[in-house]
């Protein structure tokens, strides 16, 4: 097996790395960042959330069964799409079932070709190969949907004009949105077709370091690699595009008519509450 | 009854829009439209008087829906135009705001955008020549143009769905005195040939004289004053009237 092939890291390790930390502060702190405190959060923040990660999928490992699996997909993607959501400017309204459909479905489909077609898992919940794959898969849904939904509400407001110019002249909503549509998509693939340009240039991406640092052959772990990416591109793009179409119906309302929530903003919620109670 | 229904464009009857706005950072309910009732007969050309904030663009802009009205109807030729299709009734109802949009794409892009959304063609430059520019602009971008330019490209825009009726929000105030008047001079020439029903919204009292037939004046979101505007011209019935022709009324609002 791999697992001996590795040194592994033992908890006095992990202390020594706390040095890293130290530097990281004092550079802060000569420099009057103000960001100690932040660190020494994300520090913690770090240790606990990886640590937890670590000991569930310990778990998950030894009780090998569908159920745990799925579960563990849903929460991954409710935590993503609440992330992306998080993210917004402006009322957040209606936007987590948006964003949770846009990840879940672009999950399913990346993952179906993923482990079902190309690496050929049986039983295909076994968690040591899912599990890892779509985290990065649900990551960069999560991002992309942030950045796509971010984007469509500020272009649509910066376009308020011209917008509304087309709907005057009887656009749909969504041809009215075109130029912002297609802005907000180009911003949300940007990063992904980037990393794609670079990979490998720069830096090594995570996974193919693993498998490389866990004893993989370097040409195997790079087949990997292609894979990961051509995935993460297809999962980031089908994301954008339902979250982008599903913000439309919120930023629009069914008359094609740019919505009060563009205007209201954070106060869109308060004014959705008390027109409810009238 | 039909004949009368044929006569009357436009018919608003017991408007009012109350909106949600923010002043500072608090949300607060505004009462922009007030009981509005008025009638605009076919081939006519009305115009919007009224101060700053009193409620002229939010009152077009729910005559071809891009606002909502919070109760009270807006009919056309007879018909609620709650019960028709947006779109449909967008193209019977043209619009043209303050600032002109420009779309992307070349003059005949912009202007033949309306009939493209329908797959229907467009002579794009017969609308050039109709609003007083040069056909040899067609493949030129838009942004190429002056702002006055710009709004007579937004007017044929708006012409190329050959509306029944065609809203125009102040389309002279990004203007200069001149490209204002050269405009103003355009829409009545407009109204003549093409039997526009036209409401223009306009704070500048020569520009109301020049093109209306008829004037509604707003103040607070309650229409005040509204008849011939012969008649308003000669002898308006409201001190708020008498003050519009002085020039008074919009004076510290704009
Ligand atoms: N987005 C907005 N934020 C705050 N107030 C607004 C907004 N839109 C309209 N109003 C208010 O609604 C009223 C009517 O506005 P409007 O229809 O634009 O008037 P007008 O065109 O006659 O100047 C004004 O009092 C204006 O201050
Ligand atoms: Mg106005």
């Amino acid at each position: 097996m791999e697992t001996s092939s590795y040194i592994h890291i033992s908890n006095l390790d992990l202390v020594i790395a706390l040095v890293f930390v130290a530097i990281t502060i004092l550079l802060s702190y000569w420099q009057r960042l103000g960001l100690e405190r932040d660190i020494a959060i994300g520090t913690v923040r770090t240790f606990l959330q990886l640590l937890t990660v670590g000991f569930v999928l310990q778990q998950l490992f030894t009780a090998t069964h569908w159920v745990w699996v799925i579960l563990a997909l849903a929460i991954m993607t409710t935590v993503a799409s609440h992330n992306a959501v998080k993210r917004q400017a402006g009322s957040k309204q209606g936007l987590f079932m948006i964003m949770t459909v846009a990840i879940a479905a672009a999950g399913a489909i990346t993952l179906l070709l993923v482990i079902g077609v190309i690496l050929r898992v049986r039983p295909w919940y076994q968690p040591q190969y899912i599990i890892p794959i779509a985290g990065m898969i649900i990551g960069n849904a999560m991002n992309g949907a942030a950045l796509v939904v971010n984007r469509l509400h500020s272009e649509l407001i910066l376009r308020r004009n011209e917008v509304e110019a087309m709907l005057a002249l009887g656009a749909t909503a969504k041809q009215a949105a075109g130029e912002a549509l297609r802005e907000s998509l180009r911003t949300a693939m940007m990063p992904t077709i980037n990393s794609m340009m670079t990979v490998g240039l720069v830096q090594l991406p995570g996974m193919m370091t693993g498998q490389i640092i866990s004893g993989a052959n370097p040409l195997d772990a790079v087949r990997y690699q292609i894979v990961v990416m051509l995935m993460i591109a297809a999962a980031t793009g089908v994301t954008a595009i339902i979250s982008a179409f599903g913000a439309l119906g919120v930023f629009f309302t069914p008359n094609h008519q740019l919505s009060l929530r563009l205007e209201l903003g954070k106060h869109w919620d308060e004014y959705i509450a008390k027109s409810k109670n009238l | 009854m039909d004949e009368v229904t044929d006569l009357l464009a436009i018919e608003l009857s017991h408007l009012n829009k109350v909106k949600p706005v923010l002043l500072g950072d608090t949300l607060t309910k505004l009462e922009v439209i007030h009981d509005l009732s008025l009638v605009i007969p076919k081939g006519e050309v009305l115009a919007l008087i009224g101060p700053s904030g009193s409620g002229k663009s939010t009152l077009l802009r729910m005559i071809n829906r891009m606002e909502e009205p919070t109760s009270g109807s807006i009919l056309l030729y007879g018909s609620d135009i709650q019960h028709m299709n947006v779109r449909k009734l967008r193209r019977r109802v043209g619009m043209v705001s303050q600032t002109p949009a420009l779309l992307p794409g070349t003059i005949e892009e912009n202007i033949s955008y309306g009939p493209k959304l329908r797959g229907e063609p467009c002579d794009a430059a017969h609308f050039l020549d109709l609003v007083g520019l040069e056909k040899s602009l067609l493949q030129r971008p838009a942004s190429a143009l002056s702002i006055g330019q710009q709004q007579r490209m937004s007017i044929a825009r708006a012409l190329a769905n050959n509306p029944e009726v065609l809203l125009l929000d102040e389309p002279t105030s990004a203007l200069d005195q001149t490209a204002a008047r050269n405009i103003i001079n355009l829409i009545c020439h407009l109204s003549h040939r093409l039997a526009l029903t036209v409401i223009m919204v306009t704070h500048v009292m020569e520009h109301a004289k020049a093109v209306a037939t008829r004037i509604a004046l707003l103040v607070h979101g309650s229409l005040i004053e509204e008849g011939e505007a012969v008649e308003f011209f000669s002898d308006p019935t409201t001190e708020a009237g008498r003050k519009f022709l002085r020039g008074e009324l919009f004076e510290s609002g704009d």
